[in-house]
This record gives structure tokens, sequence and C-alpha cells, in this order.
């Protein structure tokens, strides 16, 4: 089960390498994003998700907030 | 969105999945870095002046006073061990008794503000109300710093902000 973290944890794992990714609508992607982020449509998560990022590695997900 | 979002990449074979679920919005309002079109864009975070003097709610007004002064500024915070914001100081308290606590004079859940928060729209509620400067926290209470009037203009002109 993915492990829930608040600001302080997603901080230390993006410096220390963790890929990000913003699965909220394209424009607003576009719009402001977390640094370094990688944008994949929850819709097309499957499709797209091996292709842009590394499973191997941790990712940090994340959308607008708890809603 | 994200808690699916994680769950599904798990579903996918991948092994070390994080759900931000704060997400953006706790992320922008911690004034933390930000990309894309909305980057230039000005917010108060850009503007605020950290070297504000800080005390403890134990310490005498005198000593604030005096870091204070030094510092060459007429107002001070009050804040405790995590950098949370309990209060404020005017330049009138500072001035009180020098033996009194700082918690006896201090102001009390000041307003604040957060530093993803439009120039413009500070502005007006700054001009509206009079106040001169403005104390910028993230979400979670931690003090950044002070904003002052004058800095709003130079970060965003009158002029700019009628065209706007």
């Amino acid at each position: 089960m993915p492990k829930e973290i608040l600001r302080k944890e997603a901080e230390k794992l993006i410096e220390a390498g963790a890929q990000v990714l913003d699965v909220l609508e394209l424009s607003e992607y576009r719009e402001s994003h977390l640094p370094g982020a990688v944008h994949i449509h929850l819709r097309r998560l499957a499709e797209k998700a091996r292709e842009k990022l590394d499973p191997t590695r941790p990712v940090v997900v994340y959308c607008h907030d708890y809603a | 969105m994200s808690p699916r979002a994680a769950s599904r990449l798990e579903s996918l074979g991948f092994r070390a999945v994080y759900d931000y679920a704060a997400g953006k919005a706790d992320w922008f309002a911690a004034g933390l870095p930000v990309e894309g079109e909305a980057a230039a864009t000005p917010v108060l975070g850009k503007l605020v002046r950290r070297d504000v003097p800080s005390g403890r709610l134990d310490e005498q007004v005198g000593d604030l006073s005096r870091r204070a002064e030094a510092a060459g500024w007429d107002q001070a915070v009050v804040l405790d061990d995590r950098g949370v914001l309990l209060g404020w100081l005017s330049q009138d308290a500072l001035r009180s008794d020098p033996a009194t606590e700082v918690a006896a004079v201090m102001l009390e859940g000041p307003v604040t503000f957060r530093p993803n928060e439009g120039i413009a729209e500070t502005a007006s509620w700054m001009d509206t109300r009079q106040v001169r400067s403005i104390l910028v926290t993230s979400s979670d209470g931690t003090f950044l710093g002070v904003v002052r009037r004058q800095d709003l203009d130079v970060a965003e002109p009158a002029g700019a902000r009628a065209e706007a």
C-alpha cells in the first residue's frame, strides 16, 4: 500500500532524487507544478507510467490537495 | 486523486510509491519552488524579509527590543521552538516596560498571509486597512517573514496593476 507522506518527507525524497508525478489536468500542470515533476493524467497512468517513469526508483505522487 | 494514482502505480509494478496527499496547494503555501507558467507571477513569498527579529514567550521585552533596534526593525515576532508564529510586537509593544514578559504585550493570533498569495490582492487588502506590513507563514504556521507595503509596489507597480 502506498505510504502517505507530508511535505517535509516529500521535500527529502525529492531532494534525494525521487521521481515526481503530477496527475492533474495538463492545463493545471502547465500553469504550475513541483520542480521536475512529470505529468501523466490519472486516466492515462497505465498507458504512460512505464514510458515516463522508472519503476525501480521512488515516486512521489501528488494532485491538488486532499480532495 | 493522488491515492488512486499511487495505488495504480503500485499495481503496475512500481516499488516505492509515496502519496503526497496534501499536494500542490500545500507545497505552494509553504513558499517552495514552483515550475510552470505561474512561476513568473509575483507572489508574496518572493518579497519576504526574513531578518525580522524574533523572540520567545518568556523572555523580557527589553531584550527583544534591543535586538530589534540593533537590526533596524520597529517590530518583532514571537516564535515557538519549531518556528511557529505565536504573536507579534508592534513598535509600541517593544517600548513597554523592559522587564515585562513578551507574552504579556504581544498581539496573539495576528493575521497571516501565505507565500503564494498575489501581490495586487494583498496590496489592496493592506491599503483598505492602512496596514504597513504583513506576516507571512506557511500553511502549518511556520513563520517565513514580513512583507512591507512599499515592497509590493516595487514588485508590481500600480500602473502595471491597472493595466492588468
